[in-house]
């Protein structure tokens, strides 16, 4: 019983990162019609500039400054897929594998093997009740994923910049006659990503994980799947799929013993797994509208 | 002394569209307009008419702004509204000068609600007012009572006409002075078009100017004041709409009647006939 409220918990943590990056994943791919591949390096960069500003900022101030310049790189990645977007639907998310080879390979020669200490509050302090131990850095992930994204949902559906975006990826042209800033709005998109994906990076690495190493970046992998679970382009689908990969890799990690026959490390496939026997099932994902691509 | 009763906000200026010598390409090669000249008298509804890919819709999106999002651009020739130089400038900047088109086929934000697709019309707005949206909100659900009705209801679903003035009405949330609509009654029932011509009217007499563009050339004509025909791409005819639906040539190119005499029968092959010209 207490190992299942566990990983319960633990997945709805890991699932409630997920969210934070699949949701910028999920806005990018409406804004710029483009798989952005980089977005796992994004992470990878906002994390970096954390770890390496904690120390003399100290961590609050090297969030902020990390989430803005990690908003910026994404914003400049979304303008060099700007020029891309005139020569066919597939030139822009090839365009993002590049982007994302040079960030990367720039990333890890500066970080080599170390293992970088976020220097985030919770360390590797846990919180128990009625039995049940969990890390504080996973209830902080929780709580803050939980506001971050209800104040998106809230700005989505309720502000003007909110209802831009909507009109905005439900038909360009139409927005653009209505006066929306096409290229504005894309801008935001890109930078919202950008901010969530620093965000993710501090939870991915804090406690029980060791902290922030070259493969931190991978992880943005597992949000694809979740995206794709959900539906891509669909935000609700988006939180969805991620609260379902990251329960489903908990639940894999937890039971693992119980699962044994099925070889170890089913944890670290488990989001595929998912994907897979969700596509099979409903090729248009959980939320997502059947799509013809929209050019 | 007593005060003058406020002017009503929309009659305060009077701009005419001024197209002149218009070029439009598409790509490197496709020219779609050439030399095109046109003018929209301040409040005045003027038809465009043409066959299919005469480059009507051409026009009304290089004065919209929305060119670039077909890879089109004026090559020459200028576009002015008042004392405003349109040409060659983004789409929300021609919304912001008072100038919003109506696309052809309608293009509502389908998974949208009625009035999130009508809030959108203001979206281009820089000097936005609550009590303002609210008022222009209150005026088209008056002039489309089914709207208000369905303002709830996902845009998506609702039948053509009714998305029809979903249409006209966002554009009218942004208080155009001057409105663009390209072919209203496309696919309409006669009740509905009928319903589409009464509005038109009724948004002109609110003092707002209108450039319908149409292949139902026989109600164009009757709403109009003034039309213009396009064909390839070059105003082919124009002048006062009476006229020319008296025209020999127009009757029988667009109004489907045939000439007198037989023999006169001298219409050039590369001319398409329209459909849909009986109201
Ligand atoms: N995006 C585009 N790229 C290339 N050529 C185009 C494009 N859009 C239109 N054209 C061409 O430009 C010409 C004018 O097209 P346009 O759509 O303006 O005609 P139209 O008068 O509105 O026709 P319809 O009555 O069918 O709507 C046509 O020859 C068309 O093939
Ligand atoms: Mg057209």
């Amino acid at each position: 019983m207490t190992t299942l409220v566990q990983t319960l918990f633990n997945g709805l943590a890991l699932g409630s990162v997920y969210a934070l990056i699949s949701l910028g994943f999920t806005l990018v791919h409406k804004a710029s019609d483009a798989v952005n591949f980089a977005h796992g390096s994004l992470l990878l960069l906002g994390g970096y500039l954390v770890a390496v500003l904690h120390t003399s900022l100290g961590f609050p101030g090297a969030l902020v400054v990390a989430a803005a310049a990690t908003a910026l790189a994404a914003v400049t990645v979304g303008q060099l897929l700007r020029a891309a977007r005139a020569q066919g639907a597939a030139v822009p998310t090839i365009l993002t594998i590049g982007v994302d080879i040079l960030l990367f390979t720039e990333l890890a020669r500066r970080i080599g093997t170390d293992v970088l200490n976020l220097g985030d509050p919770w360390g590797a302090r846990v919180a128990s009740f009625a039995g049940v131990t969990v890390a504080q850095a996973r209830v902080a992930s929780l709580v803050a994923a939980v506001l971050l994204v209800a104040a998106f949902l809230a700005a989505f559906r309720w502000t003007r910049w909110g209802l831009a975006m909507r009109v905005n990826a439900s038909d360009r042209e139409a927005a653009a006659l209505m006066g929306a800033r096409g290229e504005r709005l894309r801008a935001s998109a890109w930078a919202l990503a950008g901010l969530l994906a620093a965000v993710a990076a501090v939870f991915l690495t804090a406690f029980p994980t060791p902290g922030l190493d070259r493969t931190t970046g991978q992880v943005a992998l597992k949000a694809f799947p979740a995206a794709v679970v959900g539906g891509l382009g669909s935000v609700g689908g988006a939180l969805v799929g991620s609260l379902l990969v990251g329960l489903a890799e908990a639940f894999s990690a937890g039971y693992q013993d119980q699962l044994s026959p099925l070889g170890s490390g089913l944890s670290d496939v488990a989001p595929y797994l998912v994907m897979v026997l969700v596509l099979i099932a409903r090729p248009q994902g959980l939320l997502g509208a059947k799509e013809s691509s929209r050019v | 002394m007593p005060q003058p009763p406020p002017a009503p906000a929309r009659a305060e200026t009077r701009e005419a569209l001024d197209v002149n010598q218009l070029t439009v390409a598409y790509g490197r090669s496709v020219r779609a307009l050439h030399e095109v000249s046109l003018r929209v008298p301040a409040g005045g509804i003027v038809a465009l008419l043409g066959a299919n890919g005469a480059g009507k819709s051409t026009l009304l999106r290089a004065v919209s702004g929305t060119l670039p999002l077909h890879q089109g651009a004026v090559v020459s020739g200028s576009v002015g509204f008042g004392s405003a130089d349109l040409t060659g400038r983004s789409a929300a900047q021609v919304v912001a000068a008072g100038v919003v088109q109506v696309p052809e086929g309608r293009r509502v934000f389908a998974e949208l609600s009625v009035e999130d697709n009508l809030r959108a019309g203001r979206l281009g707005l820089v000097r936005r007012g609550r009590a303002e949206a609210r008022a222009t909100l209150d005026e088209v659900y008056a002039l489309f009572p089914v709207l208000a009705e369905r303002r709830r209801q996902t845009a998506g679903l609702m039948s053509g006409g009714e998305q029809q003035m979903l249409a006209m009405g966002r554009a009218l949330m942004a208080r155009p002075r001057l409105l663009l609509l390209d072919e209203p009654t496309l696919g309409l029932a006669p009740l509905m078009v009928e319903r589409i011509s009464e509005t038109v009217q009724e948004i002109r007499r609110r003092g707002t100017g209108v450039l319908l563009v149409e292949q139902n050339a026989a109600l164009a004509l009757e709403l109009a004041d003034h039309a213009y025909v396009l064909e390839v791409g070059a105003v082919r005819l124009s002048g006062p709409a009476a006229e020319l639906a008296a025209s020999d040539e127009v009757r029988r190119l667009y109004l489907g009647e045939q000439g007198d005499e037989p023999g006169t029968e001298d219409v050039p092959a590369s001319v398409p006939a329209l459909g849909r010209w009986q109201r």
